[in-house]
């Protein structure tokens, strides 16, 4: 019938269209980097220079890949025990109860938050309190950003952590209890070693949201090209440098900026494989 | 029963006690951040909402600046950006929930076969490319090549690229509800297949296909990052897509790079988080409330 291979190709099209999107992203971007890796190999990975002055330019991406890993990993640290708890208390304490419901919506709410907010949230609530606090001088740098950084990924890895929590037959618990566990030697017995692949997994993607993160880090990371010298000390990530750069560049600046890009979204798209290759093995 | 014993289970008690205050109280640090976020943003952003707000375009420096020194209220508002935003949500609309709901409906149908496996797998690495990097891309497609300059046209297809894996992956989920029952009484009735799609899959499913576009609209309103790169920004109010535009959270980024402006910049993130988050809340209610499809 002609009406069923309209819809057909019709559907078979809109398929196609995602295909054609992904190789022309991979290509795109691995086209614009091309001038960069050409000018300075495979150095440009490992190489922390960063001068745009014209007659001496040179670009290299070790600095923001530095920033980007420290300033990620620092907030999964962050949010890890906020994440863990609450998916305990959702999923576990108060599993099925309205005060859960509640929690889950309120963390859900965390994440509509545009980044933009969090960032101007950070700028003028939370780096004062930091300097007030005597932790740094001007409020920029790795810490303040990861705080914000752990605060916009903690809905992800609780919403995921708690629906594998959620998983773990009863009768496994059932049997530790009647053997006379209490609630902590269960959770510690029985509740994470059974979830504990799902577990790492939704944390792995936690960390895959985190290392894209860009609006609130630059407007709280503090800008320096160059790798955080600690964990007060301004830095800038992979994409805070492509956030601030992007719109004066061009030629050989903008092709290093895209080969950051290019690095970022191979960096971003191998953490989420491992999570979502995890996640499919636990389930 | 002996001291030692009744001493290891007061031990036990008392950690399992301990432990469940230390969940508790990690509950709580962690939702302390939105009343925070909420309340600050409400106590300080609330002076600039007015009718000017919604009906004029942002103010220039100067404007602002002696507005501030005087202690008044800042003239002016965010009409450029409420449009801008509007335009480009709107065309990224038009792109991406045609092309999603087919290929939700296509990888459904064809759930068995590699390709649509793969297709799948293709949509959940869209979903995890950070969106500074399709910033990048529509740069690159549109800006450079296209409209040869900045534009809302580049803006939107950013957000269409964004928008995208959401649906698609939102559409397969809402499919996989249907019950099998339905299809087959309907093939029974010698249905052909494609008045079963437009006449029985997506009316059925509609409520979930519309809470997916829901919560796809309201990630994207609130982005930033690709219309840097894209849509530029622009001081006056403007439909042209070959243009550059402004957008709420890019005029949220100009306020907060110009001392002046500052509180302007809370009513603006005071507006933009109510609206995405009732935007939000009103797609999970939506979704409750017809939970069969």
């Amino acid at each position: 019938m002609a009406g069923d291979k309209i819809t057909k190709a019709l559907l078979f099209i809109s398929s196609l269209t995602i295909l054609l999107l992904s190789a022309g992203i991979v290509l795109s971007l691995a086209g614009g980097a091309i001038p960069a890796f050409r000018e300075y190999g495979l150095g440009f990975i490992t190489s922390t220079a960063w001068n745009p002055t014209a007659g001496s330019e040179e670009y290299g991406a070790m600095s923001f890949i530095a920033g980007t890993v420290i300033t990620s990993i620092l907030a999964l640290l962050i949010c890890i025990p906020m994440a863990f708890s609450t998916s305990l208390f959702i999923s576990e304490y108060y599993n099925g109860t309205r005060t859960a419901g509640i929690l889950r919506s309120l963390v859900d709410l965390l994440a509509g938050i545009p980044s933009i907010v969090y960032g101007f949230w950070g700028f003028y609530a939370l780096r004062p309190l930091l300097v007030n606090l005597g932790l740094t001088d001007q409020g920029f740098g790795v810490f303040t950003a990861s705080l914000v950084l752990a605060i916009m990924i903690v809905p992800y890895a609780t919403s995921l952590s708690a629906e594998i929590i959620s998983m773990v037959p009863s009768e496994l618990k059932e049997a530790a209890y009647s053997l006379g566990a209490t609630r902590r030697e269960v959770i510690f017995n029985v509740v994470i070693p059974s979830a504990r692949s799902g577990i790492v997994a939704s944390f792995i993607l936690a960390l895959g949201r985190a290392l894209g993160e860009t609006m609130a880090v630059t407007m709280l990371i503090g800008n320096a090209n160059v790798i955080p010298k600690g964990l007060f000390a301004p830095g800038n990530t992979m994409a805070s440098v492509i956030a601030n750069q992007f719109g004066e560049a061009d030629g050989l600046k903008m092709s290093a900026l895209i080969a950051i890009g290019l690095l970022l979204f191979i960096i971003t798209a191998l953490v989420n494989a491992m999570g979502k290759l995890i996640i499919k093995r636990f389930a | 029963m002996t001291p030692e014993l009744t001493d290891n289970i007061e031990k036990r008690t008392r950690s399992n006690g301990l432990f469940r205050y230390l969940v508790i109280a990690g509950s709580v640090i962690t939702v302390i951040p939105i009343f925070l976020i909420v309340g600050n943003l409400a106590v300080k952003g609330y002076r600039q909402i007015n009718l000017a707000f919604f009906t004029e375009p942002a103010p220039d420096t100067f404007q602002a600046m002696m507005a501030a020194s005087s202690g008044e209220v800042i003239p002016g508002g965010i009409a450029n950006g409420l449009t801008g935003s509007l335009l480009m949500v709107l065309l990224a609309s038009l792109l991406a929930i045609p092309i999603g709901l087919l290929t939700g409906i296509y990888i459904y149908e064809n759930s068995s076969k590699r390709y649509a496996g793969f297709i799948r797998s293709l949509t959940e690495i869209l979903q995890g490319v950070p969106s500074i990097i399709l910033g990048i891309i529509a740069y690159i497609w549109i800006v450079k090549n296209v409209t040869r300059g900045y534009s809302a046209l580049a803006g939107s297809v950013a957000l269409t690229i964004m928008m995208l894996p959401l649906i698609i992956r939102s559409t397969e989920e809402t499919m996989k509800m249907i019950p099998i029952t339905i299809r087959e009484a309907a093939f029974a009735l010698g249905t052909p297949y494609y008045k079963m799609i437009y006449k029985i899959l997506i009316p059925v499913s509609f409520s979930g296909l519309a809470t997916g576009v829901l919560l796809a609209l309201s990630r994207i309103l609130g982005e930033t990052a690709p219309l840097m790169l894209t849509a530029l920004g622009s001081p006056s109010v403007s439909f042209d897509i070959t243009r550059p535009v402004s957008a709420v959270p890019l005029l949220i980024w100009d306020f907060y790079n110009d001392p002046n402006m500052v509180n302007l910049v809370w009513s603006a993130s005071l507006f933009l988080m109510v609206f995405v988050l009732s935007m939000n809340l009103l797609s999970r209610s939506f979704a409750s409330k017809h939970k069969y499809i």
